[in-house]
């Protein structure tokens, strides 16, 4: 099972206790209305699905209930940071801020 | 005309709670008003009578009343139940105009106490955490998982554990705990 740490409850906690809920820094357009077909779709459905370091959205949701961000290694499983939603992606020598 | 008459039932009725001599027993905490409060802390704390923890995990317990963290702006209020409705009325007046949330959920689950000197084995059974004294000390909670069933747990004492859980859960819960027991020693 992974240790996952809560970055709410600031302790490590079993994997069973989160939800993920998919790729992390993915905005809403403010304005949906004026967002073409395209965009739209990209929006909704375009994801960036890369081999190593992935930004993702996980919910402690048999704990204190919060989304939080998560920086994990989609090879390794390996979950190398995480932080609080709302909060930009940290710095690991990771590549660039991936997708919008 | 015949009276109506409507008797309070605690799901836990009619059940015999298991105990093991000495390593570990289950009894019933009884009835309490409850409350989901989600808001800033300060807010609310003298009206309480108790103040909110703001530091995760822990719990603040007085004269019969407890705040428990449950989130950063989420805390589980447990009172006797025949404050509940006092209660209710002085925390919403507190809470006048500001924006939070207050919900009475006195009659959504069922407390239990579990104690014993076995305690954290017999809770390990179905949970996962670590409650070593050293990393689940007296006065710390949590929601987390026994088993299938999501509960507040919270450390009372050295030996004994104050579990929250949704009423439809408890007889679950009750049996869950009674078939461990024969795994402790
Ligand atoms: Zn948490």
């Amino acid at each position: 099972m992974l240790l996952i740490t809560c970055p709410y409850c600031c302790t490590a906690r079993p994997e069973s206790e989160f939800r993920y809920s998919g790729e992390a820094h993915i905005a809403r357009p403010l304005e949906p209305a004026t967002v073409s077909d395209d965009d739209w779709a990209a929006f909704l459905y375009m994801r960036t699905n890369p081999k190593g370091l992935h930004a993702e959205r996980w919910r402690h949701i048999h704990g204190c209930g919060r989304f939080f961000n998560a920086l994990r290694n989609t090879v390794t499983d390996q979950i190398l940071k995480t932080y609080p939603a709302g909060t930009p992606r940290p710095g690991l020598g990771a590549p660039a801020e991936g997708g919008r | 005309m015949a009276d109506q008459i409507a008797r309070r039932r605690s799901v836990l009725d009619g059940w015999a709670l298991p105990s093991r001599a000495g390593l570990a027993s289950l009894t019933n905490a009884g009835t309490a008003a409850r409350f989901v409060y989600r808001g800033a802390p300060e807010l609310v704390g003298d009206a309480f009578g108790v103040s909110l923890p703001t530091v995760p995990l822990r719990a603040h317990a007085q004269s019969g009343r407890a705040a428990l963290w449950l989130g950063p702006d989420e805390w589980l209020l447990l009172s006797a139940e025949a404050d509940g409705s006092t209660l209710a009325v002085a925390l919403s007046s507190a809470l006048n105009g500001k924006p939070a949330a207050l919900v009475d959920i006195s009659h959504r689950q069922v407390g239990l106490i579990v104690s014993g000197s076995s305690v954290e084995a017999l809770l390990n059974a179905g949970c996962s955490l670590d409650l070593d004294m050293t990393t689940f000390p007296v006065g710390m909670c949590t929601r987390t998982l026994l088993a299938k069933a999501e509960i507040v747990l919270w450390r009372t004492a050295g030996d004994t554990f104050r579990i929250e859980v949704a009423r439809s859960f408890a007889p679950y819960i009750v049996a869950l705990l009674d078939e461990a027991m024969h795994g402790i020693a």
